[in-house]
């Protein structure tokens, strides 16, 4: 039984906003289950006595003062931006089609 | 005939659910340094952090971590040992990282209870709203949408962002669904709301304005007929934003579903905005469900684990809940719970109090503050508290205890305060305001009057004390209303020897 099915990877492509053909599809859904294939193994070794982390060094707190330093001017945030209109970032229609 | 407000809740059961966001004032961002003013011009207060550059690393604003700890025990909630940050990922480009830092299966704060207090038929009622969770997480950008009719995100041929907003810390409180509300359940949203803004403002952790959207609502309803144990579908609408609005979105959504299901249709799991002019609801995007968020742990941040030393000490600086407050206030200022709902509504009930603390007696503070300086700000189409403080308002009404100032004269220091002329003492001397009580200069006065009205003076000498009125009118005229009545007719009652 595959770790992940084409029609998940579909989903998730959909999700993501990447626009896959059907060759795409089938090519990276079998490359994605050998990849979750290969990560799984480490469930072997991580038996019930390892709790889950999401950080590898066991860090806590780590916090900064509610103190203001000085922002990039809006020059400099949109010299990055594709498109812009006066202030702003411009951005192509967000909702398209049926959604 | 579509069902009206009434019938539908003679026919279903409602249960409802609130989310509420709420921005917190702290100076800087969640996860940045940038300032969080509102109404700054577009995009000057981003940085690489909120913009989600590559390589920029968010770190936790610890003020928003405390302030959310302060917000969970206010509402009785546990506060977790241990809770995490997660990615919550979507498409939209109101956030510039193409997901928002939030918290999913491990928040700060869970397990709470607001009771809140509605009038029904009979009477006072308090409904228990359980709290499932208080989370940390950012707000977003705001998007301006362009071209089409409405200026809405549908049939817009493109959308500008301003990223001021993105980073902001956004505390999420969710309710668990509230069943038994049945005709009520506008009520009870609308009272939920209100006693958890009170409380946000008492903590001082946010400025909870809806109409800046510092403080959001979305409200979840389903309906179920009556006597069926099964929850019906339930919407979810956004977009609410005024204790009003929320009132009137429960009761719009009630109807709506209720007029949808009677005649056979089905309920959509769906979003609906609120619609400010009607008080209807129209639907917005159909939901993406939670897996299609894929939640992770975010792993640019590590966990936050509040020692318990200093969740103590966030509890015993818990100001007084606002409930409890007002049922003291209203006992020790002895005034009618109307007046102290008007004071609430009008958000003078701070500053009234601390009038009343600065020696004021609070029958004054209280009409002062809603009366003529209400009526003033009104004019100025600004807050009273904006216009003169506590300490003018108090002394202003010490002097017209010690009978420095009549009630007319004290309303035109206060509107010289309001016009920048100084405090109370600088405008009376300046506009020579004072209360004529030297007795030599009353009695000038006095003596001036008898002279011109000697029949009269002879009248009152034979007696006759009700004829002293027009006298004292006349020394009241003398001085241009700046005399103390009651010592003028003291004064003149002696000078003729009747008293």
């Amino acid at each position: 039984m595959a770790a992940i099915s084409r029609d998940e990877v579909a989903h998730l492509a959909r999700l993501s906003r990447i626009e896959m053909n059907d060759a795409e599809l089938d090519h990276l859904a079998s490359e994605l289950d050998l990849i979750l294939g290969a990560v799984a193994r480490v469930q072997e070794v991580a038996q019930g006595d390892i709790p889950p982390t999401s950080h590898a060094i066991p860090l806590h707190n780590v916090f900064r003062a509610d103190v203001v330093k000085p922002s990039l001017t809006p020059e400099e945030s949109l010299s990055g931006a594709p498109a812009t209109e006066g202030p702003r970032f411009k951005v192509p229609q967000i909702l398209g089609e049926a959604e | 005939m579509p069902m009206n407000y009434e019938q539908a809740t003679a026919a279903y059961e409602p249960t409802l659910g609130l989310e509420v966001h709420v921005e917190l004032n702290t100076k800087s961002k969640m996860f940045c340094s940038c300032a969080t003013e509102f109404g700054a011009e577009p995009n000057t207060q981003t940085c690489p952090v909120c913009l989600g550059l590559p390589g920029s690393l968010p770190v936790v604003n610890a003020m928003a971590i405390e302030s959310t700890i302060l917000i969970g025990l206010a509402l009785n909630c546990s506060i977790a040992p241990f809770s995490r940050f997660a990615r919550k990922n979507y498409f939209y480009p109101d956030m510039p990282k193409n997901f928002q830092t939030s918290q999913y299966d491990e928040p700060i704060c869970v397990d709470g209870y607001l009771d809140v207090e509605i009038e029904t038929d009979e009477g006072p009622k308090t409904f228990r709203v359980d709290i499932e969770r208080v989370h940390m997480e950012e707000d977003t950008g705001k998007s301006l949408h362009v071209g089409g009719s409405t200026g809405r995100i549908h049939g817009a041929e493109y959308s500008l962002l301003d990223y001021n907003r993105a980073g902001i810390p956004l505390v999420e409180i969710v309710t668990r669904i509230v069943p038994g509300t049945g005709k009520y359940a506008p009520l009870v949203a609308r009272a939920y709301v209100t006693e958890l803004r009170d409380i946000l403002r008492s903590l001082g952790v946010s400025d909870v304005k809806m109409e800046q959207g510092s403080l959001r609502c979305d409200v979840n309803l389903s309906l179920a007929p009556i006597g069926s144990d099964k929850l019906g579908t339930r919407s979810e609408t956004k977009n609410v934003n005024s204790l009003r609005s929320v009132e009137r979105a429960v009761s719009g959504e009630f109807v709506r579903q209720a007029n949808r299901l009677e005649s056979g249709e089905r309920i959509v799991q769906e979003t609906r905005h609120f619609l400010e002019e009607s008080g209807e609801t129209r639907p917005g995007r159909s939901k993406e469900t939670a897996e299609d968020y894929r939640y992770f742990p975010e792993p640019d941040l590590v966990p936050v684990t509040p020692d318990a030393d200093w969740i103590e000490e966030l509890r015993k600086s818990l100001p007084e809940k606002p409930s409890l407050r007002r049922k003291r206030l209203q006992e020790e200022w002895n005034v009618p719970a109307k007046e102290m709902e008007s004071m609430v509504n009008a958000e003078l009930l701070d500053v009234v109090e601390e009038t009343v603390k600065l020696g004021a007696d609070a029958t004054r503070a209280r009409s002062w503050w809603l009366g003529e300086v209400s009526r003033l700000a009104n004019e100025k189409e600004v807050a009273p508290t904006t216009l003169i403080n506590a300490n003018q308002v108090a002394e202003v009404i010490a002097l017209i205890v010690t009978g420095e100032l009549t009630d007319k004269l004290a309303r035109q220091v206060v509107e010289g305060v309001i016009n920048g002329e100084g405090t109370p003492r600088e405008v009376i001397d300046k506009r020579g305001l004072k209360v004529v009580s030297d007795d030599s200069a009353l009695m000038i006065a006095i003596e001036a009057a008898i002279a011109a009205q000697p029949d009269t003076a002879e009248r009152v000498r034979g007696g006759n004390l009700p004829a002293a009125g027009a006298l004292i009118g006349a020394v009241m005229k003398a001085t241009g209303g700046q005399a103390d009545a009651a010592k003028v007719r003291e004064l003149l009652l002696k000078h003729l020897g009747q008293s």
